[in-house]
């Protein structure tokens, strides 16, 4: 369903030290570092899968969830999603995937949250049918019946991302990315959130790809890991199979947490 | 008013009467917004310099479309609820500052149709000042550029019958006229209806070439475009 190959991109970043004299410097003559955020890095992921991407900060995970979803032009590689070539066929390739950023909001700030979705629907042409039926899903299983009428900057952020969540939805995508979902949420949301997107991936075979940092999120999500440090692939596979790699290097008697195996992991690639 | 001083001292013949002056002055005020490039929507600026435009190209719409739509609606609401109560109290003032009425059917409809196509031609053009802030990361120089150069071509500062012949000979090959002078001299009827109807003609190819202008540009950017953070 996706299929990734030998995708890299680097950024020139701009450097300057501190102080008038060296802005007004960098007027004339700027320097560049080349930041490599990812090499040569490859997967495939078969439908109704749910893939935790992981990596520490920096690694360049949100980087690869912005070339799969379209929108940025990697250096090099190839992408096959289902046919499309994200950045070549953008219009009609995002039609079947939804996308949230746990950093931005797709919610139109002052209009109540059903405003959003009513123009969502009318930007994807979801006939109307299929979207009441959608938006009563959604707002049952994520429990939206008091907020949606809210307008967005009124919500609080664990409402807020339910919404967003909502709103990525609402056109019965086939594949579903999320990065950093749970970011900033308190433990009731994100339970909220890790049992909705269990329910849409097994009720509608959803293909979810994840990226976050907590570790208790994967480890009730996600079957199979791809860890990525420093822009390179380090490992992909089965989450249970990493922690009886592991769990051996542990002296103590009680079983490590996945935190700490993850811990250990980067040491391991040294990526920290 | 100043320019009723300047007139009733002036010996030569002006270009343009007084009348289709004050005529011309009540139809800027009145479609500000239809005209004015500086009429701006800081949302896009801000989903630009914020990355927030990640989101808009999950969209299944080409973005070039769907901001000209944006823009060309705010444009369209704003002007509604601007231009009704304008009109109303410039057309029962007394004489000499009241706002006289096209002389007849065939100018009031080259009227409509020219400035239309102005304010087409205008979104265009300030669709170009949206796309040049993926490069500058910000939208103050564009904007105070193109603001001051393009309202002062467009006529907006002094009319353009009152600029001198040298500079009216430049204004008038660029573009910017045709968004808000020219609609305003046709319902005048400064220009006539048969030399409008050689005009509209421009109005439409220039029109084309800015869209197309503005489309080759933002598929330009955003290829290149690098979204940070996140």
């Amino acid at each position: 369903m996706i299929t990734v190959s030998g995708i890299s991109k680097s950024f020139k970043v701009a450097k300057r030290s501190s102080g008038v004299r060296s802005a007004v410097k960098s007027l004339f003559r700027r320097e560049y570092t080349e930041v490599a955020a990812l090499s040569d890095i490859s997967f495939s992921i078969e439908p109704g899968e749910i893939v935790g991407y992981i990596g520490p900060n920096g690694a360049g995970k949100s980087t690869t969830i912005k070339v799969i979803s379209g929108i940025l032009v990697p250096d090099s590689g190839t992408c096959k999603i289902m046919g499309y070539t994200p950045w070549l066929d953008r219009v009609a390739y995002v039609k079947n995937i939804g996308v949230v950023f746990g950093q931005r909001s797709q919610l139109w700030w002052d209009v109540p949250v059903i405003d959003s979705f009513d123009l969502l629907r009318d930007i994807y042409d979801v006939p109307e049918a299929e979207y009441q039926s959608n938006l009563k899903l959604l707002t049952e299983t994520l429990d939206l019946e008091d907020i949606i009428r809210t307008p967005v900057r009124q919500l609080s952020l664990g409402q807020r991302m339910r919404c967003e969540i909502a709103a990525s939805l609402l056109h019965s995508p086939s594949i579903l990315f999320l990065d950093e979902p749970t970011i900033g949420l308190d433990a009731v949301s994100k339970i909220a959130v890790r049992q909705f997107i269990t329910r849409i991936n097994q009720e509608k075979g959803v293909t979810i790809i994840l990226t976050t940092h907590d570790m208790n999120d994967i480890e009730a999500l996600a079957q199979r890991i791809i860890l990525i440090g420093k822009g390179s692939l380090l490992y992909d596979g089965d989450i249970h199979a990493l922690r009886d790699r592991y769990v051996n290097a542990f002296p103590s008697e009680s079983t490590p947490s996945i935190e700490e195996i993850i811990v250990r992991m980067y040491e391991e690639y040294q990526i920290t | 008013m100043v320019f009723e001083a300047f007139y009733s001292q002036t010996s030569v013949t002006p270009t343009i009467s007084l009348q289709q002056l004050i005529t011309y002055v009540w139809l800027q005020q009145a479609f500000l917004s239809f005209i004015m490039l500086w009429f701006r929507d800081n949302e896009l600026f801000q989903l630009i310099t914020s990355g927030n435009i990640a989101y808009e190209m999950c969209r299944p719409t080409g973005i070039y479309g769907f901001w000209y739509a944006k823009l060309l609606a705010q444009r369209i609401s704003s002007a509604v609820l601007r231009c009704a109560p304008i009109l109303v109290v410039a057309v029962f003032l007394p004489q000499p500052y009241r706002l006289s009425l096209p002389s007849d059917l065939a100018t009031a409809t080259l009227f409509v149709i020219a400035l239309l196509l102005g304010l087409l031609i205008l979104v265009s053009i300030s669709m170009l000042i949206y796309i040049s802030t993926f490069v500058t990361m910000s939208a103050a120089g564009s904007l105070l550029m193109f603001g001051v150069i393009g309202e002062f071509l467009a006529g907006m500062v002094i009319p353009i019958p009152l600029m001198p012949d040298w500079l009216q000979s430049i204004v008038n090959v660029l573009p910017f006229r045709l968004t808000a002078d020219f609609p305003f001299r046709v319902y005048s009827g400064h220009i006539p209806a048969r030399e409008a109807l050689e005009l509209i003609p421009i109005q439409l190819v220039w029109l084309f070439a800015l869209l197309l202008i503005g489309k080759f540009a933002m598929g330009k950017a955003l290829r290149r475009v690098v979204i940070q953070g996140g």
